[in-house]
């Protein structure tokens, strides 16, 4: 669509490049393409450049080559935190891939019944969590899961369970399965939500034309259902992986910067603070913390492009 | 219509996952305005005449900017929401009106920015804020903000804008209207339906993110409230009723603000997904 107007009254000077850009399409362009580079790109970029210099205490940087992610890896002073961080985001991001994600797939079978009463009510009450800070969160479920206020262990008693409760949030073993199922608990909503609009999507015909040849509900969900949501579930999974692996406020409002007990709910987003801003003795390091969140970005950008192009491209896409 | 029994058992399933979602903001809500001893006693009892009171929700005032740090969110949430709809609409009418060289390209370009978190910039952007000497200042945390909500605004809002009808703008361009006049007159109005979703996806990652202001403006009395809850729990860790005072003072506003829009933020929501 060309418009006649504006590269009428395009004068020479406006015109630099040789294809003659149109003026007001730069003009609407610009804000978001200088903001967002100046404030997003450039900083990525950036941080990336950053993760190969080494600073010292006048803070002079010199460029030290992949010097920052030798030490990451390999320096016992290091390596051992990064893959314990990693590994526990690993765990983190597999208990939402299977609790939260479940539930929330349950939850919209549920809701995509036909004629069902009250839905929506469901949805925006059941929604709801997700729209709190994960901070507020962080901190209604210490008091609730606090020995101290007994809450958690009354309850529990009340349905036969009782002997069951510890301080979980306290405990090495269990703080970081307690943790994530706090994050799966608020969270639930959005897996909930796509996979519910991505049910109603799918056409009466399809289902009835199962039902006709004698499929059960079990069939029908199996072998029609799921293979028509697989595009939805692929995208639920990549935004549980970008939003895990990205994660830090939940434990930083718990557990702190030190994500204890003895680091046992660190993750990469809690290393990374700590790497960046220095934590009781050790003094904090831009340079090192470049490289951390560098190593944060490659492990994401491996997640994306797996997504690209080993889910998305497979699956196909229905429309009707 | 009579009632089948597997629809009961769905019902009481959702029921009692409602419970499960909202038990623990209740559960907050009902104790802020109990005494010390009736939080302890009877934590899921309802406040009575013997039992009220809002000592907690007095201690936090007097101790904290609770006001100012509300106010604090409140701008840059909003101003950030405006900024993000108004260059994000301008980015998205560019691109899916007009055909140019770099048309594609610039859309990607734009795109990595809904998967690449902006947070891995941390580093470089408390180093660019310092030398734009803008640490502690709410002007930081909105320009962080607008580059980080407007990949998915641009989306969302140039979907939109592909569904309304090309007469108009045509007329308009057969009367000699500029292209400014038909985005600020035509467009623009159009759009403010997709404004409810753009508001879920940007309003509320900003409202309640600790990352940035806990880097950007940890102090200066320009803290927003996520913050400031996070700083003023930190200090007051024993104080039940001020904890879970200033606990609900932060959920409230969230919770009225969703109670009323509900509807349209769960359209919205669901009608972006199926795109």
């Amino acid at each position: 669509m060309t418009d006649l107007t504006a590269s009428s009254v395009q004068s020479a000077d406006a015109a630099p490049t040789r294809s003659r850009f149109p003026v007001h399409i730069a003009v609407f362009l610009a804000p978001a393409l200088v903001i967002y580079s100046l404030f997003s790109i450039y900083p990525l970029f950036d941080t990336i450049r950053l993760s190969l210099y080494a600073g010292d205490e006048t803070g002079a940087r010199s460029f030290v080559g992949l010097q920052n992610f030798h030490t990451l890896l390999t320096d016992p002073n290091w390596s051992g935190q990064f893959w314990n961080a990693f590994q526990n985001n690993l765990i983190f991001f597999l208990i939402h891939m299977v609790v939260q994600n479940g539930i929330g797939l349950g939850l919209a079978m549920l809701l995509s019944l036909p004629r069902l009463t009250g839905g929506s009510v469901y949805r925006t009450l059941i929604f709801l969590p997700t729209m709190l800070s994960v901070v507020i969160i962080g901190f209604i479920w210490q008091l609730i899961l606090n020995p101290l206020w007994g809450i958690a262990p009354s309850l529990l008693k009340a349905v036969g369970l009782g002997s069951l409760f510890g301080p979980w949030l306290g405990q090495e073993s269990t703080a970081l399965l307690t943790v994530s199922l706090i994050s799966v608990w608020q969270f639930v909503g959005i897996p909930m939500m796509l996979i519910y609009a991505a049910l109603l999507n799918i056409p009466d015909d399809l289902i009835d034309a199962a039902t006709v040849d004698g499929a059960g509900p079990f069939s029908v969900f199996w072998f029609v259902r799921l293979p028509l949501i697989l595009p939805t579930l692929g995208v639920v999974s990549i935004l549980t992986f970008v939003a895990n692996f990205n994660a830090f406020d939940l434990i930083y409002a718990i557990k702190g910067a030190l994500a204890g007990p003895n680091f046992s709910t660190d993750i990469l987003g809690t290393f990374f603070y700590r790497t960046f801003f220095g934590f009781q003795l050790q003094v904090g390091s831009p340079t090192m913390g470049a490289a951390v969140a560098t190593a944060m970005l490659v492990i994401i950008l491996i997640g994306v492009l797996i997504y690209l192009f080993g889910v998305q491209r497979r699956l196909q896409r229905h429309s009707f | 219509m009579t009632v089948r029994p597997g629809r009961i058992a769905v019902h009481i399933a959702l029921i009692l996952y409602t419970i499960l979602a909202l038990g623990p903001i209740l559960l907050i809500l009902i104790n802020a305005f109990k005494t010390r001893r009736a939080i302890f006693a009877d934590p899921l009892g309802l406040p009575n005449g013997q039992t009220f009171t809002t000592i907690g929700f007095d201690r936090v005032f007097a101790n904290s900017d609770f006001g100012l740090y509300f106010l604090n969110s409140l701008t840059v949430t909003v101003v950030s929401l405006v900024l993000i709809v108004l260059i994000g609409a301008m980015a998205a009418w560019a691109l899916t009106e007009y055909r140019f060289r770099g048309n594609t390209l610039i859309g990607l370009y734009l795109a990595v920015g809904i998967m690449v978190p902006i947070r891995l910039g941390s580093v470089s952007i408390l180093r660019m804020m310092v030398e734009l000497d803008l640490v502690n200042t709410l002007t930081a945390l909105i320009l962080v903000y607008v580059a980080q909500g407007l990949p998915l605004a641009i989306l969302i809002l140039g979907e939109f804008i592909q569904q309304i009808p090309k007469d108009l703008r045509d007329a308009a361009r057969c009367d000699g209207v500029s292209e400014y006049r038909i985005f600020g007159s035509i467009i623009l109005p159009l759009i403010s339906p997709a404004i409810a979703t753009v508001a879920v996806f940007t309003m509320v990652p900003v409202w309640n993110d600790l990352w940035f202001p806990l880097i950007l403006a940890p102090g200066d009395g320009k803290q927003t409230i996520t913050l400031g809850v996070q700083q003023f729990i930190g200090q007051y860790v024993t104080d039940w009723n001020a904890v879970l005072a200033s606990l609900t003072l932060a959920v409230a506003p969230v919770l009225v603000l969703y109670l009323l829009f509900s509807r349209y933020l769960v359209r919205g929501l669901t009608a972006g997904a199926v795109k």
